[in-house]
């Protein structure tokens, strides 16, 4: 990250400390055909108490980064990069520190309640094992206390508590997964497409709660999801990602309202609600994330491509309306590349995609 | 537990409706197959050592000479009244013959599964965990080759190695012993406890040794693969990730969530192999020279005693059945996801 | 076709390779055994005797007799070899036996369900539940009579056992298939019940077989020695077989250990031998238990990743 864009960085967030600060993030696995650049340098900040969406098709690398902040990758996972959580680094910690870190100061919220709970345990019995791993000494009625709590407040009536996972319909599951993150009261919570099993309603009822996470409980939330309508209800910054790369990111209302990446101008078109006509789609798929395309990923698929996208990648620039993207095409937009020559801004004959890469 | 208790009678009375249609199957067979052999039982048995008319005489008795179904519907009957019909070959009860041999055949498959539970399920839960390691390479291989060898090689080898120290290797016990105490539940080991006899008691106790380890051995073979795949499959499971994400320490998640999930389908397990330990129990009970009722199945094989040989195998089924019902039952009590 | 098939092989870590191979060679010693025998084994199976010279009877293992005479005058080692040629044609003709009865029946059951269905699965069922050594028994002693004591009504005997689990797998597998959307598909188009059974259901179904076949050959040995021990399985001047000889090994003076350990080894090694390939295909095949190599990766530092970007201009 260039030096001048960690400057403007800095000028524009407020002097509260961030609760996390990620530059230059990478998450590479190893595959049998070469290392799968899943995350590929991001660079993003949370301040404390805000919530940040981070949407993206299936397959851009989101979920990874989400299980990357709190150390969950799987075996065969490289992670390298700036991550600082209150001002630490947690890329330089051991695993037992990071381990005592978990569930205390980050918390994650899966996707599948149903899974997510230990078939053969009761609520209570999880709960008092997350308490009693952190607060070694608190005895057992201080745990129930705290636990009927935090459930009341989730909408669980405490005559469940002693009820066993599969008694409970998925979306009362959530909750109490929702409760099981919060109630050691963590700054920061990854909340990895929380309502993606849910029905509708149900999801309405869990984004209100994590949207009023702020108020009740001041923690941070990284909401992951490909759903754009969740974005626009509960966060307040919005990261959309592709390839392994934050194509844009900045105030919620501000990106809906005037994106500045061609990508996030097509996901915002490709919505449907009751006034569409017709489908707008982006053709092609998501890139192969062992050699993405050159230069700026997105050309194969983007309508604004140029000659100059393809060979070089673009800067990550901050824009009108303080919104950070990298994009050649929103450079040109403000008059940015004038002294360019003309060959590098010739639009770019891209292939014809007819058929998606994966049929 | 959570579910209503009420329901649990019901679930019973459920199981059971299920099984006597299994156990009528396995009887029918059982019947149809040794009526089907060529000649006829009584001359089979004992057609040597009577006359003609000795026996016209017996198979009268034993009822051979009516129609089949009949006789069927007869056998029947008498199973249902726990009759398992006489041998030929010395006109005894079945029942008696259970009754007096089945005690020792119980202690000794009681004694093995304790030992393969106490072998095979840390075993199994060591492999799982360090998975391709050389740990796991070396459990799971004495897994196979204990499953691999036979029982009665086992036995074999472990009496010439074990002959010149003079521990037992042959019997249930010294003549003495046996001789001294009193048939009460007909199992030796629990009689010598209830005569008091602390040196009869130990003698019982030390001939058990061999038939109970090497019987032993074999289904620890089988235990150690069952738990090992297993925890493998509940390592993998996703409330051990959510567990993890908690911040709980790697070694609770392994023992609490792991390990406890895997071993709930145990009991489940061992009931499944109930079938493989009575096979191997009367193979058993053939290398020691053991007193139970795989002895006698042996016993009336060699003297081509249908009946002996059909009530034996008859009751053997209605066992492997019963015990399959009480895992049921066992694991409706215990995992509470089996809603009853 | 076949490089799909051999790609899980190409996936495996070590582990369920070595398992694989270490098995699959012991096979095939075994094997190599059964198909020489008459030119590997010093002597014949019911051989007592050469030149009209007795052999000492439970003579320890020496030069001639590297494994040592048995108390019937036979010579171990021949005994033992002349064995895996039984014992590996016995069961490989009960394992084509089982597939031949059970894989068809699996299929059309599954396939056409009803009460055929209902009916088979639960004699099914019922065979299953019952201890396999007992089944055996209780066929060999039947099959005594009018057979003799030979291969064919060994094999016969062992062919029961296993027919249940072979349909059970492939019934149940045909089920799930059945209602998968592809068959509705096929029936969509028009094809009739034979050819989706054929061309869609078997392919799928045939994979969990070879599994089933290898775990099913090493417990087939086994039993097929517990038979022979029991004194039900081949007659011993019909076939050297291993069990046979242990049971004779049994009653043999204390000292006298080679008649015992050899033709137990014969079958402990051939049994794990078998078992390791199930084991190793099993691990191979079913991918909830492979684990995927993981490749190594290294991150190149931030600025390599920079500079090869602005090669590109």
């Amino acid at each position: 990250m260039s030096e001048a864009l960690e400057e403007t960085l800095h000028e524009t967030t407020p002097p509260t400390p961030n609760v996390v600060e990620a530059r230059d993030l990478r998450v590479w696995y190893g595959t049998d055909r070469g290392p799968v650049r899943a995350v590929d340098g991001v660079s993003f900040d949370i301040r404390p108490g805000e919530i940040l969406g981070l949407v993206g098709e299936s397959g851009c690398g989101k979920s990874t980064l989400g299980r990357g902040l709190l150390g969950l990758l799987p075996d065969g996972a490289k992670m390298d990069g700036q991550l600082r959580f209150e001002g630490e680094d947690l890329l330089a910690l051991s695993k037992r520190e990071l381990f005592s870190r978990r569930g205390s100061q980050l918390g994650m919220i899966f996707q599948e309640p149903l899974t997510r709970l230990n078939p053969l345990m009761r609520i209570s019995e999880h709960f008092r094992e997350t308490l009693r791993t952190h607060n070694k000494g608190m005895d057992k009625a201080e745990i129930d206390r705290q636990a009927l709590e935090m459930l009341r407040q989730m909408g669980i009536p405490p005559t469940r508590y002693r009820s066993y996972p599969h008694e409970f319909s998925g979306g009362m599951r959530q909750r109490i997964m929702i409760g099981l993150a919060l109630v050691l009261k963590p700054p920061f919570v990854v909340a990895d497409e929380p309502t993606t099993a849910l029905d509708v309603l149900v999801e309405a009822q869990i984004i209100r709660i994590l949207h009023d996470l702020r108020q009740n409980f001041d923690t941070s939330l990284l909401l992951i999801t490909h759903n754009l309508g969740i974005i626009a209800e509960a966060c307040d910054r919005v990261a959309v990602m592709y390839a392994g790369r934050i194509v844009e990111i900045g105030e919620a209302r501000t990106v809906f309202a005037t994106p500045q990446h061609p990508y996030t101008r097509e996901l915002l078109r490709s919505t449907i609600s009751l006034s569409t006509t017709g489908l707008n789609f982006i053709p092609g798929s998501p890139p192969d994330l062992v050699e993405p395309p050159s230069g700026c990923h997105f050309h194969p698929r983007c309508p604004d491509a140029m000659a100059i996208c393809a060979t070089r990648a673009p800067v990550d620039r901050v824009h009108a309306g303080g919104t950070r993207a990298e994009c050649w095409a929103a450079d040109r937009a403000e008059g940015l590349l004038d002294d360019l020559p003309e060959a590098d801004l010739a639009p770019l004959k891209q292939e014809e995609i007819s058929v998606a890469d994966e049929a | 537990m959570a579910s209503a208790s009420g329901s649990l009678p019901r679930y019973i009375v459920q199981r059971v409706l299920m099984i006597i249609p299994m156990v009528w199957v396995l009887i029918t067979m059982v019947f149809i197959l040794l009526r089907v052999a060529p000649g006829d039982p009584v001359s089979a048995a004992v057609g040597d050592k009577l006359s003609d008319e000795a026996l016209d005489a017996r198979r009268a008795t034993l009822g051979l000479d009516r129609p089949i179904l009949t006789q069927y519907f007869d056998y029947l009957g008498s199973v249902a009244r726990f009759d398992f019909g006489k041998t030929i070959s010395d006109n005894q009860p079945i029942t008696d013959v259970i009754k007096n041999n089945g005690g020792a055949t119980l202690s000794l498959t009681v004694g093995a599964i304790l030992i393969a539970l106490v072998v095979g399920i840390p075993l199994g839960l060591l492999a799982g965990r360090r998975r391709d390691t050389g740990t796991d390479a070396v459990i799971r291989v004495f897994g196979i080759v204990s499953y691999a060898a036979p029982v009665f090689w086992v036995g074999l080898m472990l009496r010439h190695l074990v002959a010149p120290t003079g521990w037992p290797t042959y019997e249930i016990a010294s003549p003495i012993t046996k001789f001294e105490i009193e048939p009460v539940t007909h199992i030796l080991i629990v009689d010598t406890l209830l005569a008091g006899n602390t040196t009869a008691f130990l003698d019982v106790l030390q001939h058990h040794v061999m038939p109970c380890v090497v019987l032993g051995l074999l289904l620890a073979g089988v235990l150690i693969r069952l738990v090992r795949v297993n925890v493998l499959q509940t390592l993998q499971d996703d409330y051990v990730e959510a567990a993890r994400a908690r911040g709980i320490p790697e070694r609770y998640v392994v023992r609490r969530h792991a390990f406890r999930n895997a071993l709930v389908p145990v009991i489940t397990v061992i009931g499944l192999q109930i079938a493989l330990t009575l096979g191997g129990a009367v193979l058993t009970e053939a290398t020691f020279s053991w007193p139970g009722l795989g002895g006698k199945l042996i016993e009336y094989l060699i003297a081509r005693d249908y009946a002996g040989v059909q009530g034996i195998i008859t009751f053997f089924a209605i066992f492997v059945v019963l015990i399959s019902l009480l895992v049921d039952i066992i694991n409706a009590l215990v995992d509470p996801r089996v809603r009853y | 076709m076949f490089g799909r098939l051999l790609t899980p092989f190409r996936q495996t870590t070590g582990m369920a390779r070595w398992i694989l191979l270490t098995g699959l060679l012991i096979t095939l010693a075994y094997v190599v055994l059964a198909l020489f025998a008459p030119w590997i084994a010093p002597f014949d199976f019911n051989q007592r005797s050469v030149d009209g010279v007795k052999f000492d009877k439970l003579s320890a293992p020496s030069g001639t007799h590297w494994f040592g005479v048995n108390d019937q005058f036979y010579d171990v080692l021949s005994r033992c070899i002349w064995g895996a040629r039984t014992g590996l044609h016995v069961v490989t003709l009960s394992v084509v036996f089982s597939l031949v009865v059970g894989v068809p029946l699996g299929v059309i059951s599954g396939f056409i369900g009803g009460w055929l269905d209902r009916v088979l699965v639960f004699v099914m069922d019922a065979l299953y539940a019952f201890p396999s050594l007992l089944l055996a028994i209780v066929f060999a002693f039947l099959l005594r009579g009018p057979l003799g004591g030979g291969v064919m009504a060994a094999a016969l005997s062992l062919t029961v056992i296993y027919i249940p689990q072979y349909y059970r797998v492939v019934r149940n597998t045909t089920v799930s298939a059945r209602e998968a959307t592809y068959v509705e598909a096929a029936r969509a188009i028009g094809a009739k019940n034979g050819t989706i059974m054929r061309r869609y259901l078997f392919g799928n179904v045939i994979q969990s077989v070879p599994v089933i076949g290898t775990l099913n050959a090493a417990d087939a040995m086994g039993t097929l020695a517990a038979l022979g021990f029991l004194g039900l399985g081949i007659q011993p001047n019909e076939a050297a077989e291993w069990g046979y000889d242990l049971s004779r090994a049994l009653d043999d003076p204390s000292g006298v250990w080679w008649t015992g350990l050899y033709p137990g080894m014969a079958i402990v090694l051939l049994i794990t031998g078998l078992t390791l390939i199930g084991e190793g295909l099993n691990e191979t095949i079913n991918p909830t238990l492979r684990k995927r190599r993981l490749r190594k990766v290294v991150l190149p530092p931030q600025d390599v990743a920079t500079a090869m970007v602005e090669e590109n201009r």
